[in-house]
């Protein structure tokens, strides 16, 4: 018998390595090749159910599962922070049925799933970036049928979301989404970042990082290479801003970082703390 | 019959993860280990990356012969077509026309094929010029082992993005990519 090869633990008995079949895994990695050779087209994959419903991140575990190796470093996530029930349920089902190391660290890992927030830290080059997405599909409150949006992104006509932006700009004076805003992939594909904070929309631009986005439900993969161009959509006359609280972290003092509002009591007190919680315990020297 | 990979389920993951590697910074020279050894003309690249992403569901097309068919066949089990009909194809020697490959079509280019094709060397310095997706400014490659032309015959394919193909090179255990957003000079 060979020695286990894995280096921290074994994983459960009785499950696969990273709990799917290896058939499964290999239909997801054909879909993330492809993903990474058409930046920002969503391939179609046959999504698996997981032991979590949806909403929780089914497409970002599997897209997490074809990915991960013994000798990767997982981060969990979830709106920036690693010790919510999200984040803990699945960096402790991947410790389970993968037996990989784990951390809060986002300089430490090497796998890093994310649900709605892009690490303050800046990421490397070899690391990789894993998003949970509830909807890929950047147009659908505008046209709801799927064999039509995916005929729009064919000929890559995104007039409408042009008209929505312009309509935003008529009604309200400015674009009014503070998340989700859609981006031009590489110049060619529009592309939902998920629900991240518009604030974290400049940081897909030219990363360093493998992005990969996954989505259970709607069973899309998509992704985005290295250094590639991502453009938040936008006007000459009204170019795209991102969105930040005027305030400085309660905590660590930081008036770089995308800040969560927090109700302290009834009173109307309220504090704003960092959303990234590994980057705030970092400047706090924890 | 050659044994493929010797632990199925770690090594096809680290296979997949060279190719990934290979995919998501195009020229890069990458190393695939631990790779099987399977039948020549087959190189433990060619074999590694097959094993890992082949399977029944995947029509392939190759020129290498009955014994590396086998191999293929038994490990990856899958299905042998016409090279216009395959999703993978593996070429050890010249690759059939480019053109005449699935490029996938505007609404699913993701069904383009990969083209798995053996090359006499992979340096990290040479020739090619390499920009894109993937890449910072620049990177070069240099390639033996090419038909003449074949650059040219890859780079008629690009107009028609985001149709296309995608190319693993191999040589002996190691990859380079060029997947269809790759400008060639």
């Amino acid at each position: 018998m060979n020695a286990p090869l894995n280096p921290v633990a074994e994983h459960l008995a009785g499950y696969n390595f990273a709990y799917l079949d290896e058939a499964t895994k290999r239909m997801i990695r054909r879909a993330l090749l492809k993903a990474v050779a058409i930046p920002g087209h969503q391939v179609p994959f046959g999504a698996r159910e997981m032991p979590l419903p949806y909403g929780w991140g089914t497409g970002g575990i599997q897209v997490t599962a074809a990915v991960l190796g013994p000798r990767d470093v997982l981060k969990v996530i979830d709106q920036g922070a690693d010790d919510t029930t999200n984040a803990v349920s699945i960096r402790r089902f991947f410790g389970r049925v993968a037996g990989v190391r784990t951390t809060d660290r986002t300089r430490e890992a090497t796998i890093i799933q994310t649900r709605h927030r892009i690490p303050e830290t800046a990421l490397r080059e070899g690391q990789v970036l894993v998003y949970q997405v509830p909807m890929p599909e950047p147009l659908f409150k505008l046209e709801p049928r799927v064999s039509e949006t995916t005929r729009l992104h064919a000929l890559g006509d995104y007039g409408l979301m042009q008209v929505k932006l312009y309509e935003d700009i008529v009604q309200h004076g400015e674009v009014a989404t503070a998340y989700n805003h859609p981006v031009m992939v590489n110049g060619r594909y529009l592309m939902s970042p998920s629900p991240i904070p518009s604030f974290d929309n400049p940081k897909m631009h030219m990363n360093p990082a493998l992005q990969l986005f996954g989505a259970g439900r709607e069973k899309r993969i998509y992704a985005v290479p290295p250094y590639t161009e991502v453009r938040s959509l936008d006007f000459e006359d009204h170019p795209f801003r991102p969105i930040r609280a005027p305030h400085a972290c309660e905590l660590c003092g930081s008036t770089e970082s995308y800040l969560d509002e927090v109700i302290t009591d009834d009173q109307g007190g309220r504090i704003f703390v960092c959303s990234d919680t590994d980057y705030c315990a970092e400047r706090r020297g924890e | 019959m050659q044994p493929g990979f010797s632990d199925p389920v770690l090594d096809a993951q680290s296979a997949f993860r060279a190719v990934l590697e290979a995919m998501s910074h195009p020229g890069r020279i990458i190393p695939v280990a631990p790779a099987p050894l399977p039948p020549v003309p087959l190189s433990p690249a060619m074999g590694a990356v097959a094993l890992a992403l082949a399977d029944a569901d995947t029509p392939l097309w190759h020129d290498a012969g009955a014994e590396a068919g086998d191999w293929l066949r038994f490990h990856a089990g899958s299905p042998l077509a016409e090279a216009p009909r395959a999703m993978f194809l593996l070429a050890t020697g010249t690759p059939p026309a480019l053109a005449g490959l699935n490029l996938g079509t505007e609404e699913a280019p993701q069904e383009g094929a990969t083209l798995l094709l053996a090359v006499k060397s992979l340096r990290p310095a040479g020739v090619l010029r390499l920009r894109g997706p993937g890449i910072q400014h620049e990177t070069a490659l240099g390639v033996e082992g090419l038909p003449e032309g074949f650059w040219a015959e890859r780079a008629a394919l690009r107009p028609l993005f985001p149709c296309g193909l995608d190319i693993i090179l191999c040589c002996d255990s190691q990859i380079a990519a060029i997947p269809r957003t790759t400008e060639v000079v």
